[in-house]
């Protein structure tokens, strides 16, 4: 609550706390332009051309004066942009941390739509319903150029890129329609690139994804894909080729052959697929082929949603 | 104009009236002279660009112009704005003008480097106006990738090749102005007795000489990744895309001060004359101009909040924007402690170097708003970016631009304006300033995001507010068009030093003799030795 509600309505967690932030903002820059302001125009109309303002230094004036002004209008400021800086920051912090719990949806950017995966298989375009009071986790990829996600009632934002995934967590506390533009320039239809993000009591939620079924959840169509893409003929149970098994590894820290290692996440997964030589386990020779160009950016979704599925499992000796 | 100067000699003006004595002139004030009629040809352009924009935009279907078109007349706004209009405004215009004559030297350090510059100007130039006839360019003026390598359809490389030439020119410029302020100044003129406005200069060309090249290099990996599909930038190809946004931000962040600095430099010079009072801190005036040249090379993450950029990345990048935050507060505090017991004069420089001051203060304030992180999540790629970069280079810069053109159009023709129509124009540019750019802040708040050719319909009040202020700061610019213009011809004659300044450059006559002074001119004390004591009884001190 900070009163720009009338103006713009705050819908999620971080909005609240945003709108407090500029809030303050607001009350520093009147004060600051305004004071400075004035300042200038008493001068101006006190020590105009020719008003007989005593323009002769007071007696017994301070050394240094000038100095002590630099020093007070240097400190000043200063203290005042830590104190931004820091609450801002902690903010920034806060709404880059998601929840353990939350709902992760997919979302698939291209010139010019928003294409949307539930983790149920429910797909939308334009459109993203979410329950209200529920952290969810936006995983989000870009099928061509540069786009962002922008949510004004939640105060969120995030570049969405081609070639990686970019996540944007937030909590909506507020049944209704809110507006999701297209931040980031995209070519002819930039404009034309928004959509709604339509938050529903979970009740409702519930519901609307009983009568939206997809094809199945995307786990069960990734393991589909698992075995049409001849994953599973080297990453299977039964397999008799040398591949590393994905039971168990969601999540996971993973030792690769050059030393390092690295959690085996969504972007671990995604470049695994497509570039395979780039961080091979420990252990393992680099015979994986690379999936580039067979593979949607949506299906890759679905197959990195199966081997999450797979977290669970223990891996077999 | 004046065809002869008080001594007898020939003016510059008057050393040669054939277009070959112009084209071929090595002397700075003609080369200044060559760059105004340039970069106002370019004015003109842009703000035409701007014009449709704005009309565009009076309602939210996108009716007048479709949307390619559209995401054109925003890209040659910004393109011509930013290259071939406000990095080389100041510098190039009043800086080569001026540079030589504040510091007592017949010259810049490299005459003819400095008509190449203008020439490479020009060349680069050629190619804007020839991408502009081929049909356009539509990728916004921070060029983005991989849009811009290998999804536009329109002339990229044209267009690319024209800032890529242009760089240069801003290159030359910096290296003469380096060169000189360390060799030329005339005996006794130490650093610390230079005008705040050759300071400014010297920062910017450091600025100029460091990032340019940057800004060339990720121009040609545009073309090399684009013409030849060598991956540089697409994740198709192998490429980062962010790794664009860092190399441009490196150069287009510090680009800002090459715009804002010799703005500086000119309402400091503006508000001692007209307050008849030395500038106050005149040190630290110098320390923060360079202070913010320096910290302007740390900042250019801020641009890259909401990018893919690493949290903590962002966090050292808020920080150090907040740091170079301070120098430019210390120069708001400077000037307006300048004024204090004073003995203020309102000609029209010093009422566009109030302005300046004040539409700096609310630019530079909500530049605050943006570099702190969760703020800028919010507000970022909105209309209040848009409104807080035109609060600074149009409201600043701009500003000051006119603020120099009035304060020396009397040194640069030898003919005074009619000070009324002159106080007039500053005012309707800064009321119609505010009416454009204020609502967009508003606008930008509320959510509306940057570079939409149709808009939600919420956000259309907002829109025809800016429209019609575009109308008033429209008229601010072409008043000074017309009685500037009749200046030249019936105005009364300006003298050696109308203002009663105290720079070297009044020095001399107006319009200055080829080789600027008839004597070398020897420097005997610190710049700005006004007196508003002894100048207050007389109501105009001069």
């Amino acid at each position: 609550m900070s009163g720009f509600e009338p103006f713009i309505a705050e819908a999620s967690a971080a909005a609240g706390r945003t709108d407090a932030l500029l809030l303050a903002l607001t009350i520093i820059s009147v004060l600051v332009v305004g004071g400075i302001s004035l300042t200038i125009v008493v001068f101006a109309v006190r020590w105009h051309a020719g008003s007989r303002a005593s323009r002769q230094r007071a007696r017994g004036s301070v050394p240094n004066r000038g100095r002590m002004a630099e020093a007070l209008w240097i400190g000043i400021p200063l203290l005042v942009f830590l104190g931004i800086f820091v609450w801002a920051a902690v903010l920034y912090h806060q709404m880059r941390s998601p929840a353990a719990d939350a709902l992760t949806i997919d979302v698939v950017a291209k010139q010019w739509m928003w294409k949307i995966q539930h983790r149920d298989g429910q797909r939308e375009i334009n459109e993203l319903h979410v329950p209200v009071g529920r952290p969810i986790e936006l995983v989000m990829t870009s099928q061509d150029v540069i786009h962002s996600f922008f949510v004004p009632a939640f105060r969120i934002k995030q570049d969405v890129l081609p070639g990686r995934y970019t996540t944007l967590s937030f909590t909506p506390t507020r049944v209704g329609q809110y507006q999701l533009f297209c931040a980031e320039f995209c070519g002819t239809s930039h404009s034309q690139m928004r959509g709604t993000v339509i938050v529903m009591t979970p009740s409702e939620f519930s519901d609307w994804l009983a009568a939206n079924p997809g094809e199945g959840s995307l786990a069960a169509q990734g393991e589909a894909l698992f075995r049409r893409f001849g994953c599973s003929g080297c990453h299977g149970a039964s397999s008799s080729v040398h591949a590393p098994k994905l039971e168990g590894l969601y999540g996971h820290p993973v030792a690769l052959a050059n030393g390092s290692q690295v959690t085996a996440d969504a972007r671990y997964i995604r470049d695994s697929i497509l570039l395979p030589v780039s961080q091979v386990t420990a252990g393992y020779t680099p015979i994986m082929p690379s999936f580039k160009g067979q593979v949607s950016e949506e299906d890759i979704l679905k197959l990195v949603a199966y081997i999450r599925s797979l977290a669970a499992t223990e891996s077999q000796p | 104009m004046t065809s002869i100067t008080a001594n007898g000699g020939p003016s510059y003006i008057s050393a040669g009236y054939t277009l070959r004595s112009w084209l071929t002139t090595r002397d700075h004030k003609r080369i200044a002279l060559l760059y105004l009629v340039s970069i106002l040809f370019f004015f003109v352009i842009a703000a035409v660009a701007a014009a449709m924009i704005r009309i565009e935009l009076l309602t939210p279907a996108g009716d007048l112009v479709d949307d390619d078109t559209y995401n054109k007349l925003f890209t040659v706004h910004g393109v011509v704005m930013v290259w071939f209009f406000l990095i080389p405004s100041i510098p190039a215009t009043f800086g080569n003008f001026l540079i030589p004559l504040m510091i007592g030297a017949k010259d810049v350090a490299f005459p003819r480097l400095n008509l190449a510059s203008w020439y490479v100007y020009t060349l680069g130039g050629l190619f804007v106006v020839g991408t502009l006839i081929a049909g356009g360019v539509d990728t916004g003026w921070t060029f983005y990738t991989p849009y811009t390598t290998m999804f536009s359809n329109s002339h990229v490389i044209a267009a690319v090749t024209g800032v890529f030439i242009v760089g240069f020119s801003s290159i030359f410029t910096g290296l003469n102005f380096i060169v000189t302020v360390h060799q030329m100044r005339a005996p006794g003129m130490t650093w610390f007795r230079l005008p705040l406005f050759v300071w400014a200069h010297y920062a910017t060309s450091l600025v100029m000489v460091l990032a340019t090249p940057v800004l060339a290099m990720t121009l040609a990996l545009i073309a090399i990744e684009r013409l030849l599909g060598v991956g540089i930038f697409d994740p198709a190809l192998g490429g980062d895309p962010l790794l664009f946004q860092h190399l441009f931000w490196f150069y287009s962040h510090p680009a800002v001060y090459i715009m804002i600095l010799p703005a500086m430099g000119v309402v400091s010079e503006v508000i001692a004359c007209f307050a008849r009072k030395p500038i106050f801190g005149y040190r630290f005036m110098v320390y923060s101009l360079l202070a913010i040249a320096a910290v302007g090379f740390m900042v250019w993450g801020h641009h890259m909040f909401v990018s893919g950029q690493s949290m903590y990345a962002g966090m050292v990048f808020s920080l150090l924007s907040f740091l170079v935050a301070i120098p430019s507060a210390i120069k708001v505090f400077n000037w307006t402690a300048t004024l204090y017991k004073g003995s203020i004069h309102f000609d029209a420089p010093m009422l566009y170097a109030l302005g300046f001051i004040g539409l700096f203060m609310m630019g530079g304030i909500t530049g605050i708003w943006l570099a702190a992180l969760a703020a800028d999540v919010h507000l970022t790629d909105t209309y209040f970016v848009v409104a807080h970069f035109h609060y600074i280079m149009v409201g600043g810069a701009v500003m000051a631009f006119f603020a120099a053109l009035h304060f020396w159009w009397p040194k640069v023709t030898g003919r005074l304006y009619p000070d009324g129509w002159a106080r007039a124009g500053a005012i309707v540019m800064f009321v119609g300033f505010n009416l454009t750019f204020f609502p967009q802040y508003i606008a930008g708040f509320l959510g509306m995001p940057r570079r939409y050719h149709a808009y939600p319909d919420e956000f259309q009040v907002l829109n025809v507010l800016s429209s019609g202020g575009a109308v008033v700061l429209g008229v601010g610019y072409l008043l000074p068009l017309l009685y500037l213009g009749w200046s030249l011809r019936r105005g009364r004659l300006a003298g050696a030093n109308p203002w009663g300044a105290t720079g070297l450059e009044w020095q001399t006559p107006s319009p200055p003799p080829p080789d600027n002074f008839a004597s070398p001119p020897r420097v005997e004390g610190p710049p700005y030795a006004y007196h508003a004591e002894q100048a207050a009884g007389d109501s105009h001190g001069r």
